[in-house]
């Protein structure tokens, strides 16, 4: 889902010195720190808890488990499948951006929206899609065309920002220098496009690195469907946590070089004050061939998984490979589980994200600094390994959790709180401090300051946040599946139970209401997001 | 250093026209300032200059060659006219060294030619070679952009509002630094303000930028004693605008007998002063138009003054602008005299008909 969004910088003076902050002198308040910290240490659990299993394995064991031609295999699909998903993501997603932000092709605002949909559509829906409609779409192949089409938007997403924000102005200014449209774009625009470019590509290598569902069902083996398999089939204790180790080693070195990318180069407007809208290119006789292209990769991201649901949606159950009756009443049920966790699992993420947030906005601190970083962490921490580590754990020490929603929920607060994180973190900077001192100095007392104040500045970014986390949970696959109590099914572990047994007709629905439930989220979202773009500029 | 001469040169947007008829020379080396309200077309007319807009009638040239005419469009990278935009425009991801040699050669980039002896023309030390922009202020930033148009030895360097987004101590300092930078490159320069003040401070010549006419082209001075009618004198500073007649060579207002600056035939008038030429004298005095002080604002180093005078019905009001240490109390009587000469401008005749009851 969409961990991308980057808490955006604001424009600061050009005279001062930057201060990235609020000053804050003050000492956070114990209770404060501790409820940072809850969320903190969760984060903290499953990472610390693989890397100590697998710290049992003696070397000589560890050399052997880890030097044989299955590790090599993964390794090498694995790191090949991140690389060609994370090009072919930059190329579409960069052309997409340009195209639609510098050209005037017809549509842009459709065409806008359109390439952006496809991160609602989660990657397992549009394997299921695809294999049912092909069965020789399957391996690397498939797995490719799949995630590059569910994860390509989050390479266009930033760039076309970043087009959007660079100010028309630098390109004049180099074509007074002398400069032509050429050496413009790759000496002014392409450099001023690299965080966000880069930024992009590392979080969709991430992605790739932790997607599972879509790779078991495309019968592609990762490091993530063999730590599934190595699970089911009895559950290798050190071999297994040796593969985890190695892919959160992978996957954390995507999240601190993501860090660094973002963190080092925000290149800000300098100045402040209106601008010049950009002057479009006219496309010319392009103008066909970019239409097709871009109708062609709608169809193929959006129209292939929504026709494929729709069609085995109208077909008969027997019609499937395996047929198996599609119930109504499992459907209900599964659809009350789904929402009833998304719910739960939005509060308790959103309610566990509030005190770093509010942390991270007003106080400042090697100990802050380090909280926050930490609850940033969990995006580099697949949900494969931290349900692994969830299920040892429990069933070790804390047996009467095994098998709950609440461990179910604690997973979700794990996996989803640097999601939840961004959104609440810009919910509360809406609030400044000075806000609240006029509140008090106008002689409201501050239970008085948070209803009136707070809350109708930073209430509808909460909202977001949770329904961020909401959408993150109804389409989560990995941890469900493993984590769920028996008897508990939802829609994701519908689609994918029936998908396993090639019931593709049964599959249909429980498909369309997660892509429904995802879409209509997400288009809540992009309402709100549009809006508050405008309101502050 | 060249010469721009521009003839009839005219831009409309969406049917809109926003330039018309625009005919210009800058001289050699010269600094201009195109001085109009926002929506004048001043922008406009800089943008048509630098080749980032088509003209739609007209022709340019620079330093004798044609650059935008009939059917002709040269593009704005082969114009050889340097661009210093609102708000500097500095290259967010480059150094300030790496800014300034933008638009040389490979070789001398490479080289960083250049970079002190033009960060020492726009007056800034050194060491900001190696500072990212965003390291810079306002004004910093804005001597930066200026010393990266003048590195490639532009023919013309065109200057959009460049201190509009200053705060006012550091403006001072700006335009002092650029118009000596400027001068001291001998470049032809062309300065788009909506500040009279800057506009007569900095330029050689000053043209009038009106509805997309030029009004009046000429240098500060001229302008601010001759203005073409009473709007522009009231445009380029302040004005108090009396209703009058002339009769043999001399002017009769509410304020007195005046001198008039240039002949003018016998007829009514309006009658421009500017409001420092109005002294006042203390109400005993024997000489001068009698007024009360209805009004003041302090500025320190002045002050404006209303006025209402008490001749006649008591309704003509005024304002003057004194001293700072010349003050008079409110509410006190004062006597008025005008120094220096006033200009008048005729009234049309038909609009006087209309309106008067007779």
């Amino acid at each position: 889902m969409a961990e991308a969004i980057a808490v955006p910088s604001g424009d600061r003076p050009a005279a001062a010195p930057p201060r990235p902050r609020r000053a804050a002198s003050r000492r956070p308040p114990a209770a404060l720190i501790a409820a940072s910290a809850l969320g903190a240490l969760l984060v903290l659990l499953p990472l610390a808890f693989t890397v100590l299993q697998a710290e049992r394995v003696s070397g000589a064991e560890a050399v052997e488990l880890l030097v044989r031609p299955l590790v090599g295999e993964l390794l090498v699909n694995t790191i090949g499948l991140v690389l060609a998903t994370t090009a072919a993501s930059a190329i579409i997603g960069t052309g997409c951006a340009w195209l639609i932000e510098r050209t005037r092709v017809p549509g842009r605002q459709v065409w806008a929206v359109l390439a952006a949909v496809p991160l609602a559509v989660p990657p397992f829906i549009s394997s299921y899609a695809w294999v049912s409609l092909s069965p020789d779409l399957q391996d690397f192949a498939g797995a490719w065309l799949v995630v590059t089409c569910s994860y390509y938007p989050l390479i266009y997403l930033p760039v076309a920002a970043a087009l959007r924000g660079m100010d028309p102005t630098l390109e004049e200014v180099g074509r007074s220098l002398g400069q032509g449209q050429l050496s413009c774009f790759f000496r002014i625009v392409l450099p001023q496009l690299r965080p966000a470019l880069l930024g992009g590509m590392l979080l969709v290598a991430l992605n790739v690195l932790v997607e599972f569902g879509a790779f078991t069902l495309l019968r592609f083996r990762t490091f993530t469907t063999e730590l599934y398999a190595e699970y089911r089939t009895g559950f290798n204790g050190p071999g297994a946590s040796l593969l985890a180790v190695v892919l959160l080693v992978l996957c954390l070195i995507c999240l601190l070089a993501e860090l660094r990318v973002r963190g080092g180069a925000q290149y800000a407007r300098i100045g402040r004050g209106t601008r010049r809208p950009i002057t479009p290119h006219a496309l010319g006789w392009m103008m066909l061939p970019v239409l097709a292209g871009l109708a062609a990769l709608v169809i193929v991201t959006l129209g292939v998984p929504i026709g494929m649901i729709v069609y085995w949606l109208t077909q008969h159950a027997a019609a499937a490979i395996s047929p198996a009756e599609v119930s109504a009443s499992l459907l209900i049920s599964a659809t009350l589980a789904s929402l009833g966790l998304g719910l739960a699992g939005a509060a308790a993420t959103v309610v566990l994200a509030l005190p770093l947030g509010f942390l991270a906005t007003r106080y400042e601190g090697r100990l802050v600094t380090l909280l926050e970083r930490t609850a940033y962490l969990a995006q580099g921490v697949p949900g494969i390994v931290v349900a692994l580590a969830l299920i040892s754990l429990t069933i070790r020490t804390l047996h009467p959790l095994y098998q709950t929603a609440t461990l179910l929920i604690t997973a979700y607060v794990i996996v989803f709180l640097p999601l939840a994180l961004v959104s609440v973190r810009a919910a509360l900077v809406q609030v400044q401090p000075a806000l609240e001192a006029a509140g008090r100095s106008l002689g409201l007392g501050w239970p008085a300051v948070a209803w009136r104040i707070v809350l109708p500045l930073a209430g509808p970014g909460l909202g977001a946040a949770a329904a961020l986390v909401f959408v993150a949970v109804v389409t989560e696959l990995t941890a469900t599946l493993l984590l769920a109590p028996i008897g508990t099914q939802t829609l994701a572990t519908q689609v994918w139970a029936d998908t396993s047994t090639l019931a593709f007709a049964a599959a249909a629905p429980y498909a369309a209401v997660m892509v429904v439930l995802s879409f209509l989220s997400t288009w809540l979202l992009a309402r709100r997001f549009a809006t508050t773009r405008f309101l502050n500029g | 250093m060249a010469e721009l001469r521009i003839l009839g040169l005219a831009k409309a947007f969406d049917g809109n026209p926003v330039l018309r008829d625009v005919s210009l020379t800058v001289a050699s080396g010269k600094l201009v300032a195109i001085l109009g309200e926002s929506g004048s077309g001043k922008t406009t007319l800089l943008r048509l200059i630098c080749g980032f807009e088509h003209a739609d009638a007209g022709t340019i040239e620079v330093d004798g060659q044609r650059v935008a005419g009939p059917g002709l469009h040269v593009p704005a990278e082969r114009r050889q006219v340097g661009y210093v935009a609102q708000e500097g425009a500095l290259f967010p991801h480059l150094s300030v060294a790496d800014n300034i040699v933008f638009g040389l050669p490979r070789r001398a980039r490479r080289a960083r030619d250049r970079v002190g002896e033009l960060l020492e023309l726009v007056g800034l030390p050194a060491a900001f070679a190696d500072r990212p922009p965003q390291a810079l202020s306002g004004g910093e930033q804005q001597r930066v952009a200026l010393a990266r148009a003048l590195a490639p030895g532009p023919k013309l360097v065109l200057l959009d509002e460049p201190f509009s987004a200053l705060d006012a101590t550091s403006r001072a300092e700006t335009r002092g630094a650029v118009a000596a930078a400027l001068t001291a490159a001998g470049t032809t320069a062309m300065l788009v303000t909506h500040d009279q003040a800057e506009a007569l401070s900095m330029g050689h010549e000053v043209a009038v930028l009106r509805q997309g006419r030029l009004v009046q082209v000429s240098d500060p001075l001229t302008l601010y004693r001759h203005p073409r009618d009473a709007a522009l004198g009231g445009f380029v500073g302040e004005a108090v605008v009396l209703p009058g007649v002339v009769k043999a060579g001399r002017v009769t207002c509410a304020l007195g007998e005046l001198t008039l600056g240039t002949a003018a035939a016998d007829g009514c008038v309006d009658v421009l002063v500017r409001p420092e030429q109005i002294r006042l004298a203390a109400g005993t005095c024997t000489i001068g138009v009698h007024a009360r002080v209805s009004g003041i604002t302090f500025y320190g180093h002045d002050a404006k003054v209303d006025l209402r005078l008490l001749q006649s019905d008591g309704t003509q009001t005024l304002f003057a602008r004194v001293a700072g240490h010349q003050i008079p109390a409110p509410g006190i009587d004062v006597r008025l005299s005008v120094e220096g000469e006033v200009i008048v401008f005729p009234i049309n005749r038909a609009v006087i008909d209309t309106n008067s009851p007779t």
